[in-house]
């Protein structure tokens, strides 16, 4: 039975993303293997804490600064358990996802009292607190982080110490985050979550706590970000407050931003053009901040919606301009560019607006 | 806890607090005035403090450099505004973040570009180095009185400014409503410009005036980046008031928490386990605080009145 074209249309990129990411360490087999299949690694892990703030993000317009916190306590759950010799997993991944939830819980209770800029701020205020709280853990290192001698074992089994095996037991997490995440935006709960988002005061009137939503969607989002520091801790073997610091949170949110908000796939697809970026940039310079900031300036400015959004610009354009063939793409192309010479103009004239409006008035 | 170090901490949490009013009165003003979340403000910070160091290596006076310091800072505050943020003011508070953090990014990176990664120091202005005699073996630094003395009439000028002046009045009514003074025929642009530039002039100003006791390295406006927002946040976003009374508060707590905790908890528990939980607490204690405010004002202490 043929799947519905909606579902296809909206699937085929992440499905394509999936297969990719499965292909990878076939085709990563002929050279630095161990390089990519780490990079490709974390970009999986930061995908799956991605997908969960954008459920908050995205979703329920509530835009958490603190949100590195939780990979920070799901990592640190880890490396806590690891010295006092407890490594097996189906302990310590329950132990970190609950520390993460309960997390997010307290902070959840006070942070939810307030909207907005104030939201942003005191989620970042928290994400500070734990930070600090991790770098004056003084028997567990401190500020030096804590290295994790033994990686975790899955039910007895040493999974995770064998790096490919490791890679796919990741994709396997990040496609069953995808569609939980999936299912949940579907969902009744989803539902009135996101209509939470458009009118508050409608669903409260229509009997719905929306408190209750966006603390239990709060918690989940936590959830996923003690799973993905679960992950990264048994993936790098070290943990350190770093993972902590505003500034991981703030590349959080730039990583679904630049994929693009509110669609799940784009959090995937973003965390992978950050993250690849970056690795690209700084390979090419040590400076590479100062090519990668003014880049995230232009996105901001030009590239609503993010990589997705720009995409369906393009799909709505080929598909506007009837391209069919080889002679109809060319003529399409040359229009492009005229009518971006008519967008550029229109901006430099606007670039001049301070000095023509004082004239105009 | 002699009373003496407990002078000279309120002296040094007083003047942290002067610091932080400095920083915060720019940011709460472009928030309050402009709806606009301004990451990059820790930045102008930092370039203060890096102006200063320059236009010292250049012209041998410390005192002529911190004035060219000050107008290098406020030209380029406004030169970033024409930029870039004049473009992000009708954006969401999510897209004004991220433009602000490339600004920081690109920035931190550039100044370890320029001057290297190295904390540069710069000297106190000869006539205001050495020290004064508070109380008999009670020595404290002119400089830091100095900063306390500056911030606090800062603050005082603000003050007459904000609630005294056809200027002040503008801001007042912009942070209450932008659409309708600009209705009103005000050239709303040119408001904004003016606010954001003497916000920024600000926060140079405070780097500036701690470059000669602070080590002036990359990232250094981060930090404080981070202590500002929660001052604004506690004194209620877009309030001048609110944000005197929460920097000094904020500068007290931490300076003393930082100091006596370890102390106190010696009180009520043995001595190891207080030198492991009190730096903890210290360094988590205005964090604490925060959220304590915001759980029973959701809207800061002073939140401005229209909004």
């Amino acid at each position: 039975m043929p799947l519905p074209t909606s579902i296809a249309r909206r699937e085929w990129l992440p499905v394509t993303l999936f297969i990719a990411f499965a292909l990878l360490p076939v085709a990563a087999a002929f050279d630095a293997e161990t390089y990519l299949l780490g990079l490709f690694m974390r970009v999986m892990i930061f995908a799956i804490a991605a997908l969960g703030l954008d459920l908050l993000v995205g979703y329920g317009a509530l835009v958490s600064f603190g949100h590195a916190a939780f990979i920070g306590i799901g990592a640190y759950a880890v490396a806590i358990l690891a010295s006092h010799g407890v490594t097996e997993a189906a302990i310590s991944l329950p132990f970190a996802l609950a520390a993460a939830t309960a997390f997010a819980w307290l902070t959840g209770l006070v942070c939810l009292r307030t909207r907005g800029v104030y939201f942003i701020m005191i989620t970042l205020a928290f994400g500070q607190m734990a930070y600090f709280f991790a770098g004056s853990l003084a028997p567990y290192g401190g500020d030096d982080g804590l290295t994790i001698h033994t990686r975790n074992t899955l039910f007895g089994l040493a999974a995770f110490k064998h790096e490919r095996l490791f890679y796919y037991i990741v994709l396997g997490c990040l496609i069953g985050c995808y569609v939980l995440c999936r299912a949940l935006v579907a969902s009744r709960f989803g539902r009135v979550f996101r209509g939470a988002r458009e009118n508050p005061t409608r669903m409260v009137t229509l009997g719905f706590e929306i408190h209750h939503y966006q603390l239990m969607a709060y918690m989940m989002s936590g959830a996923f970000g003690g799973f993905a520091g679960f992950l990264l801790a048994n993936a790098s073997d070290f943990v350190s407050p770093a993972y902590m610091s505003w500034q991981r949170s703030g590349e959080l949110i730039i990583m679904i931003i630049f994929g693009g908000i509110g669609t799940l796939h784009g959090a995937i697809l973003g965390t992978l053009a950050f993250l690849l970026l970056g690795e690209w940039l700084s390979g090419l310079t040590e400076h590479w901040k100062m090519i990668f900031g003014p880049l995230l300036v232009l996105v901001v400015l030009l590239a609503r919606g993010g990589l997705i959004g720009l995409a369906s610009q393009l799909a709505t354009w080929w598909r506007r301009e009837h391209i069919h063939s080889p002679s109809g793409f060319a003529y399409a192309l040359l229009r492009l560019v005229r009518s971006l010479r008519v967008w550029l103009d229109a901006k430099i004239i606007g670039l001049a607006g301070p000095f023509r409006s004082r004239s105009r008035d | 806890m002699s009373i003496s170090l407990l002078i000279v901490q309120i002296l040094n949490g007083l003047q942290l607090g002067v610091l932080l009013f400095l920083i915060a009165a720019g940011l709460t003003l472009v928030f309050g005035v402009m709806d606009f979340i301004n990451l990059a403000h820790g930045v102008q910070y930092m370039l203060g403090a890096y102006l200063a160091v320059m236009f010292y290596a250049l012209t041998g006076s410390t005192l002529l450099a911190l004035v060219l310091a000050l107008l290098a800072a406020l030209a380029f505050g406004l030169f970033l505004e024409f930029a870039v943020f004049r473009h992000l003011y009708e954006r969401d508070h999510l897209d004004q973040v991220i433009a602000t953090f490339g600004i920081i990014l690109f920035l931190n990176q550039a100044v370890k570009f320029v001057w290297g990664a190295a904390p540069l120091s710069l000297p106190i202005p000869e006539m205001f180095s050495g020290v004064v005699v508070l109380m008999p073996g009670l020595t404290y630094p002119i400089w830091r009185l100095v900063i306390i003395v500056c911030g606090l009439a800062v603050a005082l000028l603000l003050y007459v400014l904000v609630s005294r002046t056809r200027f002040g009045m503008l801001v007042r009514a912009g942070a209450n409503n932008a659409a309708m003074v600009s209705a009103l025929g005000v050239d709303i642009r040119r408001l904004f410009m003016i606010v954001f530039g003497f916000g920024t002039m600000l926060a140079g100003f405070a780097g500036i005036m701690i470059a000669p006791i602070l080590s002036v390295e990359p990232g250094m406006g981060d930090t404080i980046l981070i202590l500002a927002f929660v001052v604004i946040v506690i004194g209620g976003i877009g309030s001048i008031r609110g944000a005197f009374l929460a920097a000094l508060l904020i500068g007290l707590a931490d300076t003393l928490g930082r100091s006596f905790a370890v102390d106190i908890l010696r009180l009520v528990m043995t001595p190891s386990p207080a030198r492991t939980v009190g730096p903890a607490i210290a360094s988590m204690l205005i964090y604490l605080l925060m959220a304590l405010v915001l759980y029973v004002r959701p809207t800061g202490l002073f939140p401005p009145k229209g909004r």
